[in-house]
């Protein structure tokens, strides 16, 4: 390898377009490195597993169509040509979408979701499908049907979840960019476990047609990146008005990238933080304290003030979030009835519909996905209605309140992304609840529909593995996240000596 | 809160249409008790003076043009059904035994 080689695999998406602006690399070489590293790292017993599916073919056919518009000229989006990876809960016309589900084994849709048509035509070549827990049911990516996703920070580690597949792409250099989902903190969370930024747009600013929903009230695409600024111009192409979801805000959420870039040049002064005081204590890991106390300071080294504020309800979150998730999902997943598509299992003798539907759903869904939906179907039961889901809506209000009160005033609030670091994989299969904690401090953001990114804040002096930390700003305000998100990254890459990346994977020098 | 008995487990399944065995039955009936356990902790937190929120971002009556856009095509709709006979899904006998 002469030295002058490139490896194109290790430069962000705004350095890749930017190479493909200035005429330094083609799409099809840069899709072509992405392949080659997916294929070197992906399958077999030490792989990482964080592609369903690759569509090597299609990205090399649209990577050649890039080149061409390129050669022909006219204005191309800012990102044509450099290559997504799109986790497997979003429709891909003509590509396998099984949301990590047995009940959606060779399913191909036969539409694109509006995230993956306004990605086609802005030209980004689809690398394929990544890794989720079932129907985005989990934290650690274990819930899928097709396996765990290994963290590349530690293979014998999970890589976060639901969006463990889209986090461990990006992480180990198989894509620069990829779509996540987060509905209680699958974007956030598996960010924080592999050292990734991931950002959960504000709720309705991304359009969730062709999502396979989990809990509409929550669901939310979002960019997975290596960078703040690759971000902000992942989230400005997928987001915007979109008539076919019903959800979806009139206001366009705009000047990310502008955000990004004014803050990457450093000072917050005027920038007002406020610790989220419900978010801190016992339940918190020590090593994950110290990377995020050490990032506070730094907050405040860039000119930021600091203050703690408490948002009371936020200690109730998490089981209003176990109410109202369960509820809408056992609602969505009655979809799955064995009639139209999906898995059919027939049994024996002359079975009814009924026969067939309860088979079907015994034998498609796994355990998690079979939990939530009793405890869903519990919680909207005639007599406990009122005691469990309607509570869990007031609780809802309280904590829509809880941050509207703290955003008068401060401008953004801050925490640990999740409680620690990645653990063993296997550790917390048949323990739900703790599974569940690891969404402790993701899940408010997602009841209220407000905003929020987790970025790097380090690696644990315990164990090595890359810590997060996450911000959150008032419903539109997705710049605020952006501006103090690049500020914070720039003072601790630059501390660092460049970014923190698992050694695997990152650039040999 | 009342525990789930396995009965009342393979209640709420049969409602939810999942055929649970036995030995899913013994395995899923105390992690929803746990579960449960830890929701339960909401009851009472808010009065009657608490407005309900169903959606993060209130917005009513979203309409939009009724124009007629093209859809999928009958091959493309049955394209993945289990079953399909004369452009329509085929479905097993809806009726019970005793009907």
């Amino acid at each position: 390898m002469s030295e002058q080689t490139v490896s194109w695999i290790h430069k962000t998406a705004a350095e890749q377009a930017a190479a493909l602006a200035a005429g330094e690399v083609t799409s099809v070489e840069l899709v072509q490195a992405h392949l080659d590293q997916i294929a070197a790292t992906d399958q077999g017993e030490n792989g990482i597993n964080a592609f369903l599916h690759v569509d090597a073919e299609g990205a090399l056919a649209q990577a050649k169509a890039s080149d061409e518009r390129r050669a022909a000229g006219g204005s191309l989006h800012e990102l044509d040509g450099v290559p997504i990876a799109i986790k497997d809960v979003l429709t891909t016309k003509g590509l396998p979408t099984t949301a990590g589900s047995k009940m959606l084994e060779g399913w191909i849709p036969p539409y694109d979701g509006t995230v993956t048509t306004k990605i086609r035509a802005a030209g980004l070549p689809i690398l394929g499908k990544t890794n989720m827990d079932e129907f985005a049911m989990g934290s650690s990516t274990e819930n899928s049907a097709y396996g765990p996703t290994r963290n590349p920070w530690s293979l014998d580690r999970i890589p976060g979840g639901s969006g463990g597949g889209s986090a461990a792409a990006v992480g180990a250099f198989q894509a620069p960019l990829a779509i996540g989902s987060d509905t209680g903190g699958s974007i956030r969370q598996p960010g924080a476990m592999t050292g990734t930024v991931g950002v959960k747009p504000t709720y309705g600013s991304v359009s969730r047609y062709g999502v396979i929903a989990l809990a509409n009230s929550l669901d939310q695409l979002g960019p997975v990146t290596r960078t703040v600024l690759d971000s902000a111009l992942l989230q400005e192409l997928i987001g915007g008005h979109d008539p076919h979801d019903s959800t979806s805000v009139p206001q366009p959420v705009t000047g990310l990238v502008e955000a990004a870039r004014d803050g990457a040049k450093g000072g917050l002064a005027g920038l007002k933080v406020g610790v989220v005081k419900e978010l801190q204590g016992d339940a918190w890991s020590p090593a994950v304290v110290e990377r995020f106390d050490e990032s506070v300071e730094v907050l405040k080294k860039l000119g930021a003030e600091v203050v703690e504020v408490s948002l009371p309800s936020f200690v109730h979150a998490m089981a209003a979030y176990y109410l109202i998730l369960p509820a809408e999902c056992s609602s969505n997943l009655a979809k799955f009835d064995a009639m139209r598509y999906g898995l059919r299992v027939t049994p024996e003798a002359s079975p009814s519909a009924e026969d067939v539907m309860k088979a079907s759903r015994d034998a498609g869904f796994g355990d998690e996905v079979k939990r939530r939906i009793i405890i869903g179907t519990y919680a909207l039961s005639s007599g406990y209605y009122d005691a469990y889901y309607g509570q869990a809506q007031k609780i809802r209000t309280l904590i829509i309140e809880d941050f509207k009160k703290a955003f008068e005033q401060v401008d953004v609030l801050v925490s640990p992304t999740a409680p620690t670091t990645a653990f063993p994989l296997g550790e917390k299969v048949d323990d739900p609840l703790s599974m569940y904690l690891q969404d402790l401090a993701t899940i408010p953001a997602n009841l209220a529909g407000v905003p929020g990114i987790s970025i790097p804040s380090g690696v644990s002096s315990e164990d090595g593995l890359p810590t997060g930390i996450q911000f959150l700003a008032p419903v539109l305000e997705d710049a605020r996240l952006y501006r103090v998100g690049a500020a914070l990254e720039a003072a601790l890459t630059e501390a660092w000596g460049g970014p923190i990346a698992p050694a695997a994977y990152k650039e040999k020098n | 809160m009342p525990e789930l008995s396995r009965d009342e487990v393979r209640h709420l399944a049969d409602l939810a249409r999942i055929d649970l065995s036995d030995a899913e039955l013994d395995h899923l009936a105390p992690q929803l008790n746990v579960i449960l356990e830890s929701v339960a902790s909401i009851q009472g937190v808010a009065g009657d003076d608490v407005v309900p929120t169903s959606h993060p971002i209130p917005m009513t009556n979203v309409f939009r043009e009724d124009v007629v856009v093209p859809g999928l095509t009958p091959a493309e709709a049955l394209a993945a059904a289990p079953e399909q006979e004369d452009d329509k899904f085929s479905v097993p006998r809806i009726l019970g035994d005793e009907q």
